[in-house]
């Protein structure tokens, strides 16, 4: 696992971008406090995760809308699926794995 | 080890396999091929996508993360090109060779294409604007090309044909139907019921329809010019679609060695013939002599299938020794040839299809014979063509042998019963045509058994109803979405609701769903503000929570904008809940870049802001600069991590091109300087802009102010256009759009004064604000609630609204603050941090 930085590098119910390792990787800050990781890059057409909206479930990628689960990474809507990646919260710390 | 099942084929019929396979426990590693790019969706309803009545998103009956749920290695884009049946391995187009115990083979079928002259570009596959409708690329090619063009020609009057020629309707104005046979549906109806079904088509739809047109050739080199028919007929058109028929994929099973004919030749067991581990399922497969090519016989194969490859003792006669000790064999029961023939527990004995047309407006059923065949063939006929009715029943023996009804599907659900299971008919045989009053001779459904199925497009029974409202769904519309029964052909809707009604102990909740403001939070949007006021919601976060239930990525937009109506300067903004352009004030790109459009009042603007525009551009690198249809400049391109940089630079106010929000005002140059002007529209249009600048609501607010009739700013089709005509009077348009829908405003009122245009303008703004669904542009809400009603309320303060309108929109406009000053601080840490992967995909290109 990687630290990455402080959890609150991230406004609770938003996502923001993260060059690991030289991936891109969004990682997620749910309103219930936990966090989730995902490819960065739209399987559809290239879009920013990140700046989707979210919930608890699935993040709702800005270009053309379509949804991916946040925690497995599976295509809500018939497209390919993203990776998803193991993350966690350690005293405030994210830490990733790739 | 488990043993290997592999499918080819990830359509209805091996999905659905798949399915009932894994219902009954079956202990195998699954692997599936589909040669097309996606998981399993349900193909019939294709012709609602293009008809625009359903979503592509919405007809997914298994999308990857199922495949991924139940253990299924899904290898989409793959087409198995080859099967060894003695090695046991079916060896892929992208090479892959693939070894199994069972095998399924579930290739569907393909469209048919006659050999038409021009159809085919040598080489390159079909004529471009030459489409087949077989599965969702082809729809969406279809749908892409069509939008751009004008007049199609859809090639085959049968089902699916007819159903073509509707869709493309709704994106393209003139189809014409050419069926190469003396009328319509010539399989399922009989001539009459055809000539009625053409007039109707004909009539109702505006549909052009040529019978005996047997068409030779597609003309047109590089784009189509026309369709060429036998006798020397040419019809002008730039798509033709064709829908002439369909051909079992047969080809992998036969260069494999397998029995083929028509289809893939199959026992009552759904086994290839002459192979023990080989199953065939769907419009692939020919049974009995029989090959389907409805949905209905495929949900009874899956089951055969599925129950005959799941019985522990059915393995081979001639196991391969490598077999032997697995968990499946070592039975007992390994014997003589006929052991399957013991062990096997389920036969399929053919199906009786009915098949039911889906074109809103046009009711069409059909099932078993179109005309009496024996002596002694009862038939019951009754015509009414001024009406476009046509019905017949074929009876012999005391059993429904054949139904057609045309015009009038009132019957279709009892005769379609009575076919396909053979029951007893009233003695009095007019009641099969004709609700003769009387006791309703409707079974009653806790009679009818749960595993009865009740959708046959989509194969769901009595009992998956049952189980949908005992999980806790109550409505009709809840249990459709859930089992997508009645989602098909719509025929089993009544019998639908009665079921849900049955299983509801009787009653059943009014079905809100499609009034809802947004589909997060179950209430239509004048209930929804009800509750926002009573229990003071002033954040998203606190509606999902008091009345929502779970948080929903797709509503917080929507309950954002009407949050921030009704609560102005109170609303507590939670900026997850704004969409990425609020987020950041500009239009995201195709690249992840950021469109930045200032603010330029009435299209005015001054030497001084375009050089300070232009010099912007050329620091920052700007990719692209274009004026904008709403009369302003557009700097394309920008990274979100210069937003902040480029609008200080700028220093202007923000044209709010990226919001569902007041957008610009349009304006003429006017009595100012045109020859023609009878009103300052400049005037009044930057007086519009300033005042109104920056207002949200339920969708974009387009204006325009426009000198004189001529209307060169093009009021008439604006959210709200104002027309200065003589005598210094102005009319006000609303509910005008000349976007991808095309509409002339409705006159609202023609007053004497640039200010009490100002008035009226905020007036209806807002009366919109308040009354409108999310993303229900004024084209679409004007209408629906009607201009006489929106003239009562807003200029005859017939309800007594006018002052509370006009306070709330004073105080919308008091709140207004330029959002492009947010840029020394950003308002959340990493606002403006790129989101962009490091590679920039896909660039847009730069012009010069
Ligand atoms: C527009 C439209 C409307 C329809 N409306 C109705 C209706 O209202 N009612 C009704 O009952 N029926 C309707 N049908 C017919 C219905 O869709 C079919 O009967 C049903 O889809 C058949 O299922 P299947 O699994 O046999 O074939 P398919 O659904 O075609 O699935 C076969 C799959 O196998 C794949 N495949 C083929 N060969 C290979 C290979 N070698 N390797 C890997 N993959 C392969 C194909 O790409 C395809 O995805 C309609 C069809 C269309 C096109
Ligand atoms: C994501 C999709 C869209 C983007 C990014 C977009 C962007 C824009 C922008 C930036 C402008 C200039 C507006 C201005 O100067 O304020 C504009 C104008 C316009 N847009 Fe769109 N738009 C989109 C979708 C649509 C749709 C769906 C329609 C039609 C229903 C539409 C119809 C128009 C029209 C008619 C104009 C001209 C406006 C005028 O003359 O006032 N746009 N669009
Ligand atoms: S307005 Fe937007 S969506 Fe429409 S064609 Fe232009 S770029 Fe595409
Ligand atoms: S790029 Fe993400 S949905 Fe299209």
């Amino acid at each position: 696992m990687k630290p990455i930085g402080s959890v609150h590098d991230i406004p609770l119910g938003e996502g923001r971008t993260f060059a690991i390792d030289g991936r891109m990787i969004a990682v997620f800050r749910l309103r219930d406090g936990s966090v989730r990781a995902l490819s960065a890059v739209c399987p559809h057409k290239g879009g920013p995760l990140a700046d989707g909206q979210i919930d608890l479930k699935q993040v709702v990628c800005p270009l053309h809308l379509y949804a991916w689960d946040l925690s497995t990474g599976c295509s809500l809507s018939g497209q390919e699926p993203v990776t998803s990646f193991p993350v966690r919260i350690d005293d405030d710390q994210l830490f990733v794995e790739v | 080890m488990r043993q290997r099942l592999v499918v080819i084929g990830n359509g209805m019929a091996g999905a659905r396999t798949v399915e009932e396979i894994l219902a009954r426990n079956g202990d195998f590693d699954i692997t599936m091929f589909g040669d097309e790019p996606y998981g399993n969706y349900n193909r019939i309803m294709l012709s609602n996508v293009l008809a625009g009545i359903e979503d592509e998103s919405g007809i997914f009956l298994n999308d990857l993360s199922w495949y991924a749920e139940n253990g299924v290695t899904l290898h989409t884009g793959v087409r198995i090109n080859r099967i060894d049946r003695y090695a046991r391995m079916v060896y892929g187009s992208d090479g892959s060779a693939t070894g199994y115990d069972k095998l399924v083979i579930a290739t569907g079928s393909s469209a048919f294409v006659p050999p038409i002259k021009g159809a085919h570009v040598p080489g390159r596959g079909y004529h471009q604007g030459v489409f087949v409708f077989r599965t969702l690329d082809d729809t969406r090619a279809m749908i892409r090309y069509a939008r751009e063009h004008s007049r199609a020609v859809v090639i085959g009057g049968g089902l699916l044909g007819l159903e073509a020629a509707r869709g493309l309707q709704n994106h393209l104005g003139h189809v014409t139907l050419v069926h190469a046979a003396g009328h319509l549906m010539n399989t399922q109806l009989n001539a009459a019921a055809g000539r009625t079904l053409q007039t109707t088509i004909e009539q109702k739809l505006g549909i052009d329809v040529v019978v005996n047109g047997m068409t030779t050739e597609i003309l047109g080199k590089h784009a189509v010019a026309g369709v060429k028919l036998a006798d020397g007929t040419v019809i002008d058109c730039d798509v033709v679609v064709v829908a002439a028929g369909i051909r079992p994929n047969t080809e992998v099973a036969a260069v494999s060695g397998l029995v083929v004919e028509r289809g893939i030749v199959v026992d009552d067991y759904m086994r290839a013939q002459d192979e023990e581990d080989i199953y065939v399922v769907g419009e692939c497969a020919q049974h009995r002599g029989q090959v389907y090519g409805l949905v209905a016989p495929l949900w009874e194969q899956a089951k055969v299938l599925a129950t005959n490859v799941c019985a522990p003792n059915v393995s081979a006669p001639n196991v391969s020794p490598t077999n032997v000790g697995g968990p499946n064999v070592g039975g007992t029961n390994v014997s003589g040839p006929n052991v399957s023939e013991t062990n096997v527990g389920a036969t399929y004995h053919g199906s009786q299809v009915a098949t039911k047309l889906k074109v809103a407006g046009v009711d069409v059923a059909s099932m078993g014979l179109s005309a009496p065949e024996r002596d002694d063939d009862e038939l019951l006929e009754f015509a009414e063509p001024k009406r476009g009715i046509y019905k017949n029943v074929i009876v012999r023996d005391g059993r429904l042998v054949g139904a057609t009804l045309v015009g009038d599907n009132g019957k279709a659900l009892a005769l379609i019963k009575a076919f396909e299971k053979g029951l007893p008919l009233p003695d009095n045989r007019a009641e099969l045509l004709f609700d003769l009053g009387g006791p309703a001779t409707e079974e009653s459904v806790a009679d009818m058994p749960d595993d009865e199925q009740v959708c046959n497009c989509n194969g769901v029974s009595k009992g998956d109803l049952k189980a949908c409202v005992d999980g806790g769904c109550k409505t009709v519309s809840g249990c459709m979405d859930a089992t997508r029964a009645g989602k098909g052909c719509g025929t089993c809707k009544p019998l639908v609701q009665r079921i849900v009604e049955w299983a509801n102990g009787g009653s059943v909740e009014e079905d809100p769903a499609a009034s809802y403001y947004v589909p997060g939070v179950p209430m239509p949007k004048s209930e929804l503000m009800a509750a926002i006021r009573q229990h003071e919601l002033k954040s998203v976060s606190s509606v999902f929570a008091t009345l929502g239930g779970d948080e929903d990525a797709k509503s917080k937009m929507g309950l954002a904008s009407l949050l921030k109506m009704m609560w102005g300067a109170d609303y507590i903004d939670e900026r997850d809940a704004r969409f990425i352009n609020d987020r950041v004030h500009a239009n995201i790109q195709r690249d992840g870049t950021f469109s930045v459009v200032p603010q330029m009042k009435g299209g005015v603007t001054t030497p001084a802001d375009l050089k300070r525009i232009a010099e912007v551009a050329e620091r920052h690198g700007v990719p692209m600069v274009k004026l904008t249809g709403g009369q302003r400049i557009d700097l394309l391109g920008i990274p979100k991590e210069k937003l902040p940089q480029v609008w200080a630079d700028l220093d202007m106010p923000s044209g709010y091109a990226y919001a569902k929000s007041f957008r610009t005002v349009k304006t003429c140059v006017g009595s100012d300087f045109c020859r023609f002007g009878v009103g300052d529209s400049t005037a009044l249009g930057i007086a519009l802009e300033e005042r109104y600048q920056g207002i949200e609501g339920p969708g974009k607010m387009k204006l325009a102010v426009t000198g004189c009739p001529r209307n060169c700013a093009e009021a008439y089709v604006k959210d709200l256009g104002v027309v200065a005509i003589d005598g210094g009077k102005w009319e006000l348009y609303v509910g005008g759009a000349a976007g991808a829908h095309v509409r002339k405003g409705d006159l609202l009122a023609t007053v004497s004064s640039p200010e009490e245009v100002i008035v009226l303008t905020g007036r209806f703004l807002q009366y919109y604000r308040e009354s409108g669904n999310w993303l229900e542009r004024t084209y679409a809400w004007v209408p629906r609630v009607g201009i006489e009603h929106i003239r009562a309320v807003v200029v005859d303060d017939a309800e007594g609204k006018a002052a509370a309108l006009d306070a709330a929109m004073d105080a919308a406009v008091g709140a207004y603050k330029d959002p492009w000053k947010e840029r020394a601080e950003p308002a959340t840490p990493g606002q403006f941090r790129t989101s962009l992967p490091l590679t920039v995909l896909p660039q847009v290109p730069v012009r010069a």
